[in-house]
This record gives C-alpha cells, sequence and structure tokens, in this order.
C-alpha cells in the first residue's frame, strides 16, 4: 500500500511527524522459500505498531527484519529497504552490533539468563565495559523502574533471575531491553505465555514505554492489538494485506481478508 | 485379542527383566570394590599412604604413585578442557557448516576409537621425542589428554547444544558481540554439562595405564617429581607391575588390592569434587 492510498484512509489524520522506519519493496527468503513478498510500511515514533495475522504469516519474520535478527539464521537473507531514520539497516557494511543497541527486543517467552535479578539487567551495560558500581546500580534500579519492577524487587535484587513469576520475568527483559537506552522496542508476542493479569500489566508498560519509544508489537490477541497499538498492520501469507490506525482498521476494515481474520472468521 | 492378563502379565516379565538389568549394574560396582577391600584394606596404612617405597617396592608406601597419578589427570583435565571447550564452541556455535567441518567431527570420533596404547606409542613418538620432553609428567599429561578430547568435547557440544536459542537471541538483542555472548551467557549455562564430561574424561585418565607406560610414568623413582618434566611413578601402573613382574609377587598381593583400593579413591574423590562444583554452579544458575 502506498502513501497517497494511506492517506485517504485517514492514517495521517492527525501528522505523526516522520518516520522512524520506512520499510520499502522489502523481500525475504528461507532459502529458496520466500517468506515475505514487497512489504512496504512506515512504523511512526512514539506510537505503538501492532503486526497481526494467522500463523505463519511472516509477521515475526518480518519483526525481526528490523534488528536484523534473522541473521542468525542460516540461508536467510532480505532484499529490498528497511530504512531507521533513513539509513538502510540491509546494507552489508552496517554494524550490526550497534544496530542492536538502538533496537531492544522482548521475546515471545520470558528468557532472562541464568543470573540474578541485578545482573540479567546490568547486563547490556556490561557488555559496554561499564565498570562504575554507583552508575551501575543507579541505572538497573532505573530501567527496572521503566518497566514497573522495581518495587517488587528491589529486597532481592540478587536473588536468580527464575524465581520471579512469568509475567516479572517478562518485565525483567523488558527493563534488560531498556538498560541500554534503545529507540526502539520490538516486542515478540510479549503476552503470550502469561496469565490474564500479567498481561495487563504488560500492556499497561506498553502505554507508558511508548511516550519514549517506538514500540512494535507482533500479537495473536485482537483485543490486545485493538487495546495497545495506535496502528495495526494485517500480514496473511507474507504478504502485507492491510495496514490503518487501529480504529478504523478493526470498526472498518477494507479488505475481506482482514475483516474475517479480525472478526475470527479464520485464522 | 489378547486378553487385559495376558498383556499386564508381558509387562510384569518385561519391567522384571529390565529392573534386574539396572540392579546388575549397582551389584557389579559392590562386588568390586567389596573383593577389592577384602584383599587391600590390610595393606593400607597412614605409613602406605605416605612413605616411598622400600626394597624394591615390596614394603613401604606409594606416596610417589599417588601424586603422580593426580599430577597425571589433573595435568590431562587442565589441557583437554580449555581445548575441549573451545573445540566444541567452535563446532557448536559459529563453524559454517561444509566439508571442514564434516572432516573435523570424522577425525574426533576417530580419535575416540583410537586404542589407549596406540596412544602411548603415539605420546612417546611426539610429545617424548619430537618435541624433546623425555619421559615425563608433562608428557604423559599430553598424552592422557588427547586421548579424554573426544569425551570432553562431545559432553560440552551436547551441554551448549542443550542451552536455549533464547539466550543468545536476548543476547545478541541487546546488541552483545557472538563472543560476548558465548563468554557471558552460553558456556556458563553450559558448563555444569560439559563438567560431567569432564568427570568421565579424569576418571578414565586416572586409571589408565597403556598411554603413560612409554611417555609419563616410570617402574621406580627414588624421590618425589620435582617439575613437570621428572618422571612419575602412577597408581595403575604400579600395580600392573607389581602383579607382573615384582620382585615377589605373591608377597606383595596385598599391597597390589591396596593400591588397587588408593586408585579407586582417589578417583571417587575426584569425582565427588567435580559433582560438588557442578552442583554449586547449578544452584548458582538455578538450573
Amino acid at each position: 500500500m502506498n502513501r497517497i492510498e494511506r492517506s485517504l484512509t485517514g492514517i495521517e489524520e492527525n501528522d505523526p511527524g516522520n518516520p522512524k522506519f520506512l520499510i520499502r519493496n522489502l523481500q525475504f527468503y528461507y532459502e529458496e522459500v520466500q517468506a515475505l513478498f514487497d512489504i512496504n510500511l512506515d512504523i511512526f515514533p512514539q506510537k505503538v505498531t501492532a503486526l497481526i495475522g494467522p500463523s505463519g504469516c511472516g509477521k515475526s519474520t518480518f519483526l525481526r527484519c528490523l534488528n536484523r535478527m534473522n541473521d542468525l539464521i542460516s540461508g536467510a537473507r532480505a532484499q529490498g529497504e528497511v530504512l531507521l531514520d533513513g539509513e538502510n539497516i540491509l546494507s552489508r557494511q552496517l554494524d550490526v552490533v550497534s544496530l542492536r543497541r538502538r533496537i531492544g527486543m522482548v521475546f515471545q517467552k520470558p528468557n532472562p539468563f541464568p543470573k540474578s535479578i541485578f545482573e540479567n539487567v546490568a547486563y547490556g551495560l556490561r557488555i559496554t565495559g561499564v565498570k562504575d558500581k554507583a552508575y551501575m546500580a543507579a541505572h538497573v534500579e532505573k530501567s527496572l523502574k521503566l518497566a514497573a519492577l522495581w518495587d517488587e524487587v528491589k529486597d532481592r535484587l540478587h536473588a536468580p533471575a527464575t524465581s520471579l513469576s512469568g509475567g516479572q520475568q517478562q518485565r525483567l527483559c523488558i527493563a534488560r531491553a531498556l538498560a541500554v537506552e534503545p529507540e526502539v522496542l520490538l516486542m515478540d508476542e510479549p503476552a503470550s505465555a502469561l496469565d490474564p493479569i500479567a498481561t495487563l500489566k504488560i500492556e499497561e508498560l506498553i502505554h507508558e514505554l511508548k511516550q519514549k519509544y517506538t514500540i512494535v508489537i507482533v500479537t495473536h490477541n485482537m483485543q490486545q492489538a485493538a487495546r495497545v497499538s495506535d496502528t495495526t498492520a494485517f500480514f496473511c501469507m507474507g504478504k502485507l494485506i492491510e495496514v490503518n490506525s487501529t480504529d478504523i482498521m478493526f470498526t472498518r476494515p477494507k479488505d475481506k481478508q482482514t475483516e474475517d481474520y479480525i472478526t475470527g472468521r479464520f485464522g | 485379542m489378547k486378553s487385559i492378563q495376558s498383556r499386564l502379565l508381558k509387562q510384569k516379565i518385561m519391567f522384571g527383566l529390565f529392573r534386574s538389568a539396572a540392579w546388575l549394574n549397582g551389584l557389579a560396582v559392590l562386588v568390586v570394590i567389596y573383593f577389592i577391600a577384602a584383599r587391600g584394606l590390610s595393606a593400607i596404612s597412614f605409613e602406605f599412604l605416605t612413605a616411598m617405597p622400600l626394597d624394591s617396592m615390596t614394603k613401604g608406601g606409594i606416596l610417589p604413585c599417588i601424586i603422580g597419578t593426580f599430577g597425571l589427570s589433573v595435568g590431562a583435565v587442565l589441557f583437554a578442557l580449555p581445548v575441549g571447550i573451545a573445540t566444541a564452541v567452535y563446532l557448536n556455535e559459529y563453524a559454517k557448516p561444509g566439508k571442514l567441518v564434516d572432516f573435523i567431527r570424522f577425525a574426533i570420533s576417530n580419535l575416540a576409537g583410537v586404542p589407549s596404547i596406540v596412544f602411548g606409542l603415539f605420546g612417546l613418538a611426539f610429545f617424548c621425542i619430537m618435541l624433546h620432553m623425555g619421559v615425563s609428567l608433562l608428557a604423559g599429561a599430553l598424552t592422557l589428554g588427547v586421548m579424554s578430547l573426544p569425551v570432553i568435547i562431545g559432553a560440552s557440544e551436547e551441554a551448549l547444544k542443550a542451552v536455549p536459542r533464547t539466550y543468545r537471541e536476548a543476547s545478541m538483542g541487546i546488541g552483545a558481540t557472538q563472543w560476548q555472548t558465548i563468554y557471558r551467557v552460553v558456556v556458563p549455562a553450559a558448563l555444569p554439562g560439559i563438567l560431567t564430561g569432564t568427570i568421565l574424561a579424569l576418571s578414565r585418565a586416572a586409571g589408565e595405564t597403556a598411554p603413560i607406560m612409554f611417555t609419563g610414568a616410570v617402574f621406580f623413582t627414588p624421590e618425589l617429581p620435582r617439575s613437570i618434566m621428572s618422571e612419575v611413578m602412577a597408581l595403575p601402573y604400579h600395580i600392573y607391575v607389581l602383579a607382573t613382574s615384582g620382585l615377589d609377587i605373591e608377597q606383595t598381593r596385598p599391597m597390589q588390592y591396596g593400591t588397587s583400593l588408593v586408585l579407586i579413591a582417589l578417583v571417587l574423590g575426584m569425582n565427588l569434587f567435580a559433582i560438588i562444583l557442578r552442583q554449586k554452579l547449578r544452584k548458582k544458575l538455578n538450573l
């Protein structure tokens, strides 16, 4: 979908400023199998963009193009352009390590390291060579507060991360990602392994965090997409079918497939 | 269709057979320990453990053998553990699949199948003669180390495979380099499993005779080893010598069994140390 069409659908109603990501003609292959077909999408700062679609539709693959996480898979390759603040991050010359510092990622299942709560958050600082203990402690506290976890763990920072509940572990993973002060937060079904109360906490957190970060979230949960996101993009069979402001998407979808998916007729 | 009774009976019989197989193992260990303890316990004394051999090894103690075997097996692990972990990390974490990697794997599995006496001859030719180490603690330990490598590499690879992929993704996702990810997250998480393999390798190394008898161990030394270039005595070789070519084979039977008992105790002791270390690590990692 191009810019003109999108402005017709009203997505630029209240001018969102320059896009953080500008994705143009993105194709993606696992070996010979094409997983993404000609994706064009703008992702705006201080907004939550939800990626929805049936399993295997390519939304996670797409998310992982945004921080080059697919590099870890042998035989995976991308074509086209993914511009982050105007710079093509698919370029071979790009320093992937510094790219990933700018783009935090939270995964489907909480995956804290087998270390203490403190060390999990401190990890991102340690790998940059931070040694100053006072700075480290202050920074860990700040990150845990940002992730709304501080009050629950401040008395047991040196307990193992695995002693936390699933929801707490996921917020710890968010704190870990925030500790390196990224600009973007990618979330791959961050609440799918959590109970409803923990899910609610994560959603409230997303709402807080979007003041500061660009957030892209993959979700299987339509209500969640409707609750947390500003823009929703619907993927199907590796293609971006429709993108629109979440309000419009969930009330007046343009595409038949989108409507069927949102209303639960397939997927 | 068979009746439920006959199917249940079949289950009972098969479970019984399998259970006996398992019990047989436990029994075998007990029988071995019993026979050796019954025959060797009388030889064990403070002097036996702390004195030098006397009167052409028919009297006195086995201190140099204890020190020699301890030195040889610890030395073997000191060499084989870093090399083994490095190899496993390369193969499992970042080697690009291809002919070279296939060849390395083929070489490792063949290394595991080489008889220990061949390692002994290899050690003699390579370490002792070609590298001018002579018959020494160092040459013996290196020979044992090379022999232990396949076990340590195998166990390390398994342990690395068991580390969840999501740990690696989380680390890389924060902007860690692959080396930082391996060094700070993956290897620490795999360490308990790696240690298990090391325990196995250490036990085998301590009990081997063939690889050390040309490379590190000698019949008799009048003094304790002074450096890693010294020749050493070793428990398994000492048993072999006393039992086959000692001055008085019959009279030294209790010493032979006593030495065996000490060897078993040493191996169990080193295993126990490694097991405790592993438990501590697991607890620290909270696995």
